[in-house]
């Protein structure tokens, strides 16, 4: 039997407001669920009915924080329907679908693995893909199955599609090739870059599997490249980024080169790894006809999306949480610490969950090594403590600096204690000991419920929001 | 002056997924805490093993790098075997386990031919075998020893008649999910789907080996001063509970 799109989306409503009365959460994902269940073509009819279509961001590091940021460019522009709180599985995207009273355009970041199913719902009319990187193998698979899967999802892109690619990763820009509405983008500063990190992906050519000669590369393998073999080569990009400062844990200012302007950026966010998140998001907010001050004022304006490196005052005390999920994302992470005066204490939680990846062999694919110089104490933390503390311990760092504290909460307090006064205490966690710290802080006051912020911020982005 | 143990870590840029290097690092360490120097030689493709060569290692990887290594592997029969024959120890994870054997058949029935090093071959299977896994292996008669890590493999080795394997499946898949065997073991080569990486969480397995490669120069194995291993310890018993809690269950 085939349940109406009317009672199914009231249904799902009602199972979310009920869930989200009792208090358990799951309001981001719950009402999309039960909508995928009663009436599979639900996501698709709803998404029609945006009437300037939809967006879609992918990428393995950066998703969240490059779709706050072309929310903040496009907020003036569109009445917006999204997924700010990061749920981007077809569970998550039904979801905000389901509220979207009063939006016209849908700006969604979508799982890797989930991209397929759902760019086939919402045909977007710009897709994003941003970046490609080893990534939770017990999950995602190999790398090379997720770029083959990502091949069929351009090839079967409608024809009106723009895609934004990042012409740095040379599997994505293999994918744009031929195509004929490509906006690419990269970086273009030659003194970021450096060789070939360890945790590397893309070595070899996806065409002639001849290994890539790099010039330089900036983040992982993202950089400039060709390939001997078959003579694939990084194309300039039509948006990009050079002249880059960055400044510590602060942030970063640099020259942003659109198609007809070139503007200054002053971002807010650090790292050379955010530089890519904001083209990425200038490059969504070009294609849907922004602005270069809006694009600025977008990107100027956007804060650390939930939990990516956010700050928290705690007493007189700061702490600051910088997510980690995989060896790229990590190593810039790592590089950031480094560039701002690497901490004296350092609290790296991991846990094994399976949104964190139930296998850990990743951390020992992470450059932790720059730390060793300046670090004189590390907390482990997490379900996997213990591996973590073997993994500074066989790279050369004294055991009787490394303390094995399990649990995240604790693990927060010992090293509130050895911060100091006023000081900043840096907390490196997977996403769910990430969560797990959130709810220490929401229980003790320092932060808002999840739940309550993730509905503000769909109010905010999602219903009905008039343009400024 | 000291013995050094000569190391050849074959293909090491392209079958290095699994974190390897994590392997290494044990290695070195632990012999460097017993006087002992551990020389690193990555061979590549076309390169030949350094003589005298003491310990051989391999990874896994991702199929387009193990296709791109494996005709290569395939020529290595000989070299390999004699250098196993000449007293070389050998570790073999995931990829390179595989590829040990005879060979290895897609699921469109196409053979990728391996170096015929081990007694075995792997077809590919339907659903991967994915997550936390312990076993139990006699490495020393008599000595039983729990050795844990992390499979993620599609898949499926079958061993010769007569071979054997590293261990008992306690929890997991192992080789194929059928045999409750895990791994193979050839005298001082050990082949495994255990990754983790394998020897931070295994000390003793690491000593093992350290001592076999050690026994190619000194005759037998010495006696390796004991080490404080509580952190590692700590980590087998987490992983331990992790395979008893979510091993072999198909996902």
């Amino acid at each position: 039997m085939r349940i109406p799109l009317v009672i199914s989306t009231l249904v799902a409503r009602a199972v979310g407001t009920a869930s989200r009365r009792s208090g358990k959460g799951g309001g981001t994902t719950l009402p999309g669920r039960v909508l995928n269940a009663l009436n599979p073509a639900g996501m698709a009819r709803l998404a029609a009915r945006l009437e300037q279509g939809s967006a879609i961001i992918s990428a393995t590091n950066g998703k969240t924080t490059t779709a706050a940021m072309t929310a903040a460019i496009l907020a003036s522009r569109f009445r917006l329907a999204g997924n700010p709180a990061g749920a981007n599985l077809s569970s998550g995207i039904s979801t905000a679908l389901l509220y979207t009273r009063g939006a016209d355009l849908g700006l969604f970041e979508v799982d890797e693995a989930a991209l397929p199913q759902v760019t086939e719902a919402l045909k977007p009319r710009v897709l994003c893909l941003g970046n490609l990187f080893r990534d939770q193998l017990d999950r995602y698979g190999e790398l090379e199955l997720l770029a083959e899967r990502w091949r069929g999802v351009v090839s079967g892109l409608p024809a009106d599609n723009t895609l934004a690619v990042n012409e740095d990763d040379p599997q994505l820009a293999q994918l744009a090739r031929g195509r004929e509405s490509v906006i690419r983008f990269g970086i273009e500063d030659e003194r970021y870059g450096g060789p070939l990190p360890h945790a590397a992906d893309a070595r070899y050519c996806s065409a002639c599997g001849a290994a890539y000669s790099y010039e330089l590369a900036y983040v992982g393998h993202l950089g400039k490249y060709s390939c001997p073999g078959c003579g694939f080569e990084r194309m300039r990009p039509n948006i990009w980024a050079e002249e880059i400062e960055l400044a510590g844990l602060t942030g970063s200012t640099f020259r942003l080169r659109l198609p007809e302007r070139t503007v200054t950026v002053k971002l807010g966010l650090p790292g050379v790894y955010n530089i890519y998140n904001a083209l990425a998001a200038a490059t969504v907010g070009y294609a849907l006809g922004a602005r270069a001050e809006e694009i600025v004022s977008g990107l100027e304006s956007t804060q650390a999306a939930f939990g990516r490196s956010e700050r928290i005052a705690i007493g007189e005390q700061k702490l600051l949480l910088l997510l980690i999920k995989n060896p790229t994302g990590a190593n810039e992470v790592v590089r950031t610490l480094v560039a701002d005066g690497t901490p004296k204490t350092l609290v790296i939680a991991l846990n094994d969950e399976i949104a964190d990846g139930q296998d850990t062999s990743w951390i020992w694919d992470v450059d932790f090594e720059p730390l060793l110089g300046g670090l004189e104490r590390l907390i482990a933390s997490g379900g996997r403590a213990a591996e973590l503390a073997l993994r500074f311990k066989y790279a050369g760092f004294p055991e009787d600096r490394i303390e094995v504290v399990p649990s995240p909460a604790e693990a927060l307090d010992r090293g509130l204690e050895l911060t100091d006064e006023k000081g900043e205490l840096i907390v490196c966690p997977t996403y769910t000991a990430m969560l797990e710290l959130q709810d220490v802080l929401v229980a003790r006051g320092h932060a808002d419920p999840y739940w309550q912020r993730a509905a503000r911020a769909r109010e905010e982005s999602g219903e009905a929001r008039k343009p400024r | 002056m000291t013995t050094r143990i000569r190391l050849c870590h074959l293909y090491p840029d392209q079958l290095n997924i699994y974190a390897d290097r994590g392997n290494i690092a044990v290695l070195r360490r632990r012999a460097e805490r017993r006087g002992y120097e551990l020389e690193w030689i990555g061979i590549g493709v076309g390169e030949a093993l350094a003589p005298d060569c003491d310990l051989i290692y391999l990874g896994g990887g991702q199929d387009r790098e193990q296709a791109l290594i494996a005709p290569d592997l395939a020529r290595r029969s000989d070299e390999i075997s004699s250098a196993l024959e000449d007293g070389a120890a050998l570790l073999a994870v995931c990829g390179g386990y595989q590829l040990l054997g005879r060979g290895y058949r897609d699921r469109s029935g196409v053979e990728m031919p391996g170096a015929g090093v081990l007694p075995l071959e792997t077809v590919a299977g339907d659903r991967r075998m994915i997550g936390d896994v312990s076993i139990d292996c006699e490495l020393d008669p008599g000595e039983m020893l729990t050795v844990v890590g992390f499979e993620n493999h599609g898949g499926r080795t079958l061993l010769d008649p007569g071979a054997i394997p590293l261990g008992r499946v306690v929890h997991g898949f192992g080789n194929n999910g059928e045999s409750g065997f895990e791994g193979c073991r050839l005298g001082k080569a050990i082949g495994t789907y255990l990754h983790g990486p394998l020897l931070p969480r295994n000390p003793w397995l690491a000593d093992w080996l350290l001592g076999q490669a050690l026994a190619r120069q000194l005759g037998e194995p010495p006696e390796l001063e004991a080490l404080d291993d509580e952190l590692e310890y700590e980590a087998h018993a987490v992983a331990l509970r992790r395979a008893r809690v979510r091993g072999g269950k198909f996902r």
